[in-house]
């Protein structure tokens, strides 16, 4: 048993070790063969286990899309619900039940185009959610148009010319909802998703992971560079907190102008090298970090976690008043409530 | 018709004559010996800018009315700009109250008595004026550029337009100003007082009792004493005025109304309605958790709910109407009950949630406070145009169970038949008010808690079936026998973790299926639990069981229908009449009641929605009388769409 995860301090914990296979369900599991959801499948519910928390007090709540069947292969509680709503549901359950884990699996279609309100609004109030968000940066469950993060130019079934609309940054887009805790990981990379996962799950608070997915049918090799050994060192930052941005040879680098850029370390330079920092109180470094990559060819895309600031948790604000009212005036007395100040009699 | 022009008098001089009159507010004095009339009931109509204080005004005066134990009736009509351009004809707030020493159901056709602040409010309100009326004008604002803003020609005070009716022309400004020139405050916020001086004057003409009027003024100003003091002061000053000037000859008194016994509040539709979860989750055991985005009419319970957390009652203010249900939804999946507030543009954004709800199979309130659509509509005015929008608009077949209630005290109740409805069967029930029941108000027979229902809920603790091989399981779908309820099993409860979705679910397991017999059954099967909901039996109010005629109504139209009714019968006539709370399922015996007649009148604010479904399931020629005027109906116009009903088969008759 792990000491007890922050955020899941008023979550049972659970009575004995549990395992991976406890976490899985009967449910066949219908993605299409070679997607990347089987390994974030996979690399969940082998860390569920990490959590030492009662399997029956953690919830999966989906919107609707391939990501969205998620809720269906855990054996847990879990919510298959409509497009987009999952972040809005999931605040409903969180607010009023603080002793349950609650989780969100969506993707870039649920959750930054039809569901982009809840989830802006779900960071900024910072429920205490986590955000499992699976971008494959296209529509896979309607077979295969542009989604919100596709790159500009794609050519699609809805864009046979290609689409014409500039794409959300994910990460840009939390950072400026106010998000308390923003990271990024890739299907492929279990060990990295799992660290990232347990930061999330350690973050009181709306935890939002991104998290870079294939689909090997509509839009197969999107991240390849980000994967392909050849390639992925010198694609990648791998951001440790305390530690310098550095990769391949490189580093991450404040320039005059202030804005965050890339360049090659040398003995001059080499101190000059940011040290990341995830506690940073200001935004705007997470914000410039976000930023960083290149959008067209993902050079230089940081995974980790970018920003995990405290922050007051809506649902234990809640509760708060609750109990401040509950002391202020006492628990609710029905009867006192319905006879109110002016009242008449009549016999 | 009773109104107080043709009343006998009663001439008194006494201070303590007729019950409960009201002792002046300065206190001391005793009454100057003026006349008192004896009336059976009245309706009083307060009329200015929106920026009048008209709302305030009349809410003081129905205290006020309420704790002297008359029956009431209101209704505020007031545009949906927060300040509308001053003295225009669509700026004009105003405040009805009927009030009487019987009971009565409305909020009456025509007032007896207008109080016009401003040329807007006289012209705008002159027409629903029955000749002989009495009109309190405050002469200040009948200048010139007032009069041309709202077309009229020539001073109406003046002319001899205003012949046919009582006119009172007071300088309410200057009184109020002269009545506080003492204040130190400045001519600006001296004038804002000029209603209190209003309602001093009617207050003293009245009756009323005074004190309940100081005591809110000293608490809603407890931060600004000097405004405090100063609208007592212009509130004194008007029962003064009443008292002294030779304007005002007669006072009138109304005595207490005969009610059953018991204690009573006043109480408007909104509250009761914010009451009724209360007292719903409280009767449960559930939590009420509201989720809720703002939007008029129905906000009023957002802002009640938010105020008693200490009854564990949580309040979200969602980013949207989706949200609002969303987090409704999924506190309903932890084991709260879940309530969103909404009106008519909202419900159409909460459809695919509402829908979900139904898949989920979940309690879940969803109160509707309609008004005037489509669209935007009439976001302040009253309508019931959503009856077929609660009932079908979904995509799918997706029944929802209706509640609807009848009068603003009713919502009480129908919010505690809503949650019942929704805890027992595990459905998401829509409950159908509107804004002529939300902000009309009306006296309250205060419930004991004890005589409350029932309404505790079971959560599923454990394994419901048994697998061929013996093994012991939790299906979420295996339903319960006699209500096709499914089970309720929350996150937390160890062994009955489930996963469930907006995906059709194989009948007891509850995993996806797509088997073509199983969807066939399952659409069915969530039609039959809808339907088997046990209702209470319509009342059919008969009384001398030889009527012919049928008039059934739904919702906030009981109170004209059955004024109306009580006219026909005074003079004659033999109309039978039925309420439907229950919109779906109906009562049991509804078919019935309506072939028993031979004629079904079915009045609606709209255009025919409950006629239609009562015509497409019983196919009965359900003849409909409609409106839809933001208002609400007028009981003389009912009564004459009655008897030319009862005339219609006569004549049938005769020409048989």
């Amino acid at each position: 048993m792990t000491e007890a995860f922050r955020s899941l301090k008023l979550v049972p914990k659970a009575e004995s070790p549990q395992s991976a296979k406890e976490f899985k369900t009967d449910q066949e599991v219908r993605w299409c063969p070679g997607c990347g959801d089987y390994a974030i499948l996979a690399a969940v519910q082998s860390f569920m286990p990490e959590l030492g928390i009662r399997r029956e007090n953690t919830v999966f709540v989906s919107g609707i899309g391939c990501s969205s069947r998620f809720p269906y292969y855990m054996n847990t509680y879990g919510m298959h619900s409509i497009h987009g709503r999952a972040p809005a549901i999931a605040t409903g359950l969180a607010a009023s039940r603080p002793d349950l884990s609650v989780w969100v699996v969506t993707g870039d279609g649920d959750a930054l185009s039809i569901g982009g309100n809840h989830l802006i609004h779900a960071l900024r109030r910072n429920v205490n959610l986590k955000i499992l968000l699976f971008n494959n940066r296209i529509y896979g469950l309607t077979k295969g148009q542009y989604s919100p993060t596709s790159e500009v130019g794609k050519i699609t079934k809805s864009t046979p010319m290609g689409s014409l609309d500039a794409p959300f940054n994910p990460l840009s887009l939390a950072v400026g909802a106010e998000a308390s805790f923003v990271a990024r990981t890739i299907d492929s990379d279990r060990q990295h998703l799992q660290s990232v996962l347990r930061a999330a799950a350690e973050h009181e608070g709306t935890a939002l992971v991104e998290i870079y997915q294939n689909c090997n049918i509509f839009n197969d090799g999107a991240f390849e560079v980000l994967k392909d050994p050849n390639t992925r060192d010198e694609a990648l930052i791998r951001l440790e907190h305390g530690q310098p941005m550095v990769f391949a040879g490189q580093g991450v680098f404040r320039g005059a102008d202030g804005e965050l850029h890339v360049a090659e370390v040398t003995e001059a330079n080499r101190s000059e090298v940011l040290v990341h920092d995830v506690h940073h109180p200001s935004a705007a470094r997470a914000f410039a970090l976000t930023r960083i990559a290149d959008a067209d060819t993902l050079h230089h895309t940081p995974i980790g976690v970018l920003r995990d600031v405290r922050r007051p948790v809506y649902d234990t604000l809640m509760a708060d008043q609750l109990e401040q009212a509950a002391s202020a005036k006492g628990a609710g007395d029905l009867a006192g409530l319905l006879t109110g100040a002016d009242t008449w009699t009549v016999s | 018709m009773t109104s107080q022009v043709d009343q006998s008098e009663a001439v008194g001089g006494s201070d303590g004559e007729g019950q409960g009159a009201a002792p002046p507010p300065s206190g001391g004095r005793s009454r100057p010996a003026k006349p008192i009339r004896r009336l059976d009931r009245v309706i009083i109509r307060f009329a200015g800018d929106s920026g009048d204080g008209m709302q305030l005004t009349g809410d003081r005066f129905t205290s006020e009315t309420a704790s002297f134990g008359n029956d009431l009736s209101t209704l505020p009509n007031f545009p949906a700009e927060i300040r509308a351009p001053a003295g225009t004809l669509p700026g004009v707030s105003s405040f009805q109250l009927h009030f009487a020493d019987h009971d009565i159901l409305t909020p009456g056709d025509a007032p007896n008595v207008l109080v016009a602040m401003n040329p807007a409010a006289l012209k705008a309100n002159l027409p629903d004026l029955p000749r002989g009326a009495e009109i309190i004008v405050n002469t200040d604002e009948f200048t010139k550029r007032a009069l041309a803003k709202v077309g009229y020609a020539a001073d109406p005070l003046a002319d001899k337009s205003l012949e046919a009716y009582h006119l009172h022309k007071v300088p309410l400004t200057t009184l109020t100003l002269e009545a506080l020139k003492e204040s130190g405050l400045a001519r600006k916020d001296a004038e804002r007082a000029k209603n209190m001086f209003a309602l001093g004057l009617l207050s003293w003409m009245y009756h009323r009792p005074t004190h309940g009027t100081e005591t809110f003024l000293r608490q809603k100003f407890a931060k600004k004493p000097e405004i405090a003091e100063a609208n007592i002061s212009a509130f004194r000053a008007g029962w003064n005025f009443g008292e002294t000037t030779e304007s005002f000859a007669v006072s009138y008194e109304i005595s207490p109304a005969e009610l059953p016994a018991g204690t009573y509040r006043n109480i408007s539709g909104n509250l009761a309605l914010s009451y009724g979860l209360i007292a719903a989750s409280q009767r449960s055991g559930l939590p009420l958790f509201l989720g809720s985005y703002p939007i008029t009419p129905a906000s009023d319970i957002l802002h009640e709910l938010s105020k008693h957390k200490n009854f564990g009652v949580r309040t979200f203010q969602a980013e949207d109407e989706i949200a609002g249900i969303g987090a409704a939804l999924g506190a309903a999946f932890g084991g709260a009950l879940g309530v969103t507030t909404t009106s008519g543009p909202g419900v159409a954004l909460k459809s695919e949630t509402i829908g979900l709800a139904v898949s989920l199979e979940l309690p879940l309130l969803v109160v509707d406070i309609q008004r005037g659509g489509p669209s935007t509509g009439l976001p302040t005015k009253t309508e019931q145009a959503d009856l077929l929008q609660a009932m079908f608009g979904r995509n799918g077949e997706a029944p929802v169970p209706i509640v609807a209630p009848s009068t603003p005290a009713d919502c009480f109740d129908a919010a505690l038949e809503a949650a019942r409805i929704a805890v027992t069967y595990r459905t998401p029930v829509m409950l159908l008010s509107d804004g002529y029941l939300a902000n009309g108000s009306e006296p309250w027979r205060i419930p004991e808690v004890e005589e409350l229902p029932d309404l505790r809920a079971e959560f599923a603790t454990g394994p419901n079936h048994t697998l061929e091989d013996g093994s012991e399981v939790f299906w979420p779908y295996k339903r319960d026998p006699q209500t096709l309820a499914r089970p309720w099993a929350i996150p937390g409860t160890p062994g009955l973790e489930h996963r469930i979705g907006g995906i059709e679910k194989q009948d007891g397991t509850g995993n996806i299926s797509y088997d073509p017999a199983n969807h066939d059954f399952m659409v069915r099967t969530r039609k039959s639990k809808v339907d088997g909901i046990t209702v209470p039996p319509l009342e059919v109010d008969d009384p001398s069981g030889e009527a012919r005629v049928l008039v059934i109504g739904w919702g906030s139209t009981y109170g004209p229908i059955t004024a109306a009714v009580r006219r026909v019968r005074a003079d004659g006539g033999k109309v039978a009449q039925a309420h439907l709370r229950n919109l779906n399922p109906f009562p049991a015996n509804l078919g019935a009641v309506l072939k028993a007649y031979d004629r079904v009148i079915v009045p609606e604010m709209n255009l025919g929605q409950l006629a239609l479904l009562l015509r497409a399931r019983y196919l009965v020629d359900a003849q409909s009388y409609n409106q839809v005027r933001g208002l609400p109906f007028k009981a003389a116009q009912l009564a004459d769409v009655l008897f030319a009903a009862i005339g219609t088969l006569e004549g049938d008759e005769q020409n048989d």
